[in-house]
């Protein structure tokens, strides 16, 4: 079910390091927990994120939820496609629903992030 | 919080409803659904074809006997011994001051036969209220919310969907009508009645014969298209349609003018009632606030609690607010200060701190097509 070639965080984001960039997006469990999801508030494009911090909102119809940084870094691009349809976090959210990608600036973080069964342990738990 | 707080009740199609997929929320003690399919396909199935809702958690309250009449008339604003036999009206039950204790539907079902629908968060408060309102009179206060289970069909498909299946004359059934009949072989009290904005209808049946009722209005409403719809949609249905719920728009603190129903207080009707001098007070006086419809024109979606600003000034707070599924915008119920009330005025609502344009726009935000 969950991808194993990604790391997770306990507030369900997932994370996929390719060259000092972390693409970062809300897990398939979260955006069902979430339901319709109908709003997402990201950064600006060279924001600093500080690793657990609010960085954004994903909000469904019923339901308003908070994004934190699975890193730190500084955010270098966007998905601006949720802005118009922000129900892509629904229909596919490890690929078109990504939400932000951020320049990590310590890589030491990556190792504190989750691998997918232990997310997987954590989802089923609620 | 002791054990009898803590456990929520179950309606007799809480299994039922977790069969068929939903997500099971405490809603006011009760176990209840808040989404099967989801919230958006739920919304949308009412408004285009027709939605099953389990309303079992309600309140039903018999007021029975020959004062019973002029007993509700004392204990609630409206006046119930204008209904004729058959109708229904929406009311409030007051507190002296004039605070709203609940929404009220009364039906008159007889010449000295009341029923009284409670919201599920005030069933017992109102029953308690009526109960002391009541005493000395020659009426009976009977309390069968327990034993009263309520399913109701929702959206221009329910009278072909329920019509095969009951005695009732649907064609002749007004709105704001209730009849005494069958559904589905079942003793039953139809209803045209909802809390959607659409046509629909309300049946009451005893509590053990609502799987039976529900399974054969299920079927029989999906050959039309209707699906079973939780409290997350009948938010958001209620919300456009500019109807008001208790605990956003209503409650305590707020009078029945403020919220933009003083219609339902019939300050002219014969005899004394609870909070008519204050409400007689509130009735004459300019109101502090006034509710309105917003529609965001910026970023965001308002939600209950965010304040709402006139300039850098706050001028009141969100009650209610969502992504409307209809509409494709975020709409929001506000108090706001009488003077930002006409609609066109552009205001702000503060989310997460940051202003976001609004506008105020006549309720409701939706009218069905009859």
């Amino acid at each position: 079910m969950v991808p194993t070639d990604l790391r997770y965080t306990r507030e369900h984001e997932w994370v996929r390091v390719e060259d000092g960039v972390a693409t970062v997006g809300i897990t398939a469990h979260a955006a069902d927990q979430l339901g319709d999801i109908v709003f997402v508030e990201l950064p600006a494009v060279g924001a600093a994120l500080s690793a657990g911090k609010a960085f954004g909102v994903v909000e469904s119809v019923k339901a308003v939820s908070d994004l934190f940084a699975p890193v730190s870094g500084a955010v270098v691009e966007t998905n601006g496609e949720l802005a118009g349809r922000p129900e892509l976090a629904n229909a596919d959210p490890y690929g078109d629903g990504w939400m932000i990608r951020i320049s990590v600036s310590d890589a030491g973080e990556l190792d504190a992030l989750l691998d997918a069964a232990a997310y997987e342990a954590i989802a089923a738990e609620g | 919080m002791t054990d009898e707080t803590t456990a929520a009740r179950e309606t007799p199609l809480a299994q039922r409803h977790v069969a068929l997929g939903a997500r099971m929320i405490d809603f006011a003690g009760w176990l209840m659904p808040v989404q099967y399919a989801g919230i958006v396909e739920e919304h949308r199935a009412v408004r285009e074809r027709a939605g099953l809702f389990d309303l079992s958690h309600m309140g039903e309250l018999y007021v029975e006997g020959p004062e019973a009449g002029s007993a509700l008339a004392r204990a609630l604003v409206s006046d119930p011994r204008t209904l004729p036999v058959g109708r229904a009206q929406y009311s409030m039950i007051c507190a002296p001051d004039g605070g709203v204790i609940d929404d009220l539907i009364v039906y008159r079902l007889g010449a000295e036969r009341y029923l009284v629908v409670a919201n599920a968060s005030n069933t017992a408060v109102v029953s308690d209220a009526l109960a002391e309102r009541l005493d000395g009179m020659r009426v009976v206060l009977d309390d069968r919310s327990l034993d009263t289970a309520l399913v109701s069909i929702q959206g221009p498909e329910s009278v072909a969907a329920l019509a095969p299946l009951t005695d009732v004359d649907l064609s002749t059934l007004r709105y704001y009508a209730a009849a005494e009949g069958t559904v589905a072989g079942i003793p039953a009290l139809v209803a045209r009645t909802g809390y959607t904005g659409e046509d629909g209808f309300e049946v009451f049946v005893a509590w053990e014969r609502a799987g039976d009722l529900w399974d054969t209005m299920l079927e029989a409403g999906r050959s039309r298209g209707a699906i079973p719809v939780g409290l997350g949609a009948r938010d958001t249905l209620r919300l456009e349609a500019g109807m008001p719920l208790y605990g956003n728009e209503l409650d305590r603190g707020t009078n029945p003018f403020e919220a933009g129903l003083g219609r339902v207080v019939r300050l002219e009707k014969e005899g004394d009632f609870v909070g008519r001098v204050a409400l007689e007070k509130a009735a004459a006086e300019p109101p502090r606030r006034r509710l309105v419809g917003l529609v965001v024109r910026g970023r965001g979606i308002a939600r209950h609690g965010y304040p709402v600003l006139s300039g850098e000034a706050v001028t009141g707070t969100v009650t209610s607010g969502t992504a409307s599924p209809t509409l494709g915008v975020p709409i929001a119920m506000a108090y706001v200060a009488p003077r930002d009330a006409e609609p066109g005025t552009m205001l702000d609502v503060a989310v997460r701190e940051q202003p976001v344009a609004a506008e105020v726009v006549a309720l409701p935000f939706y009218r069905r097509k009859r």
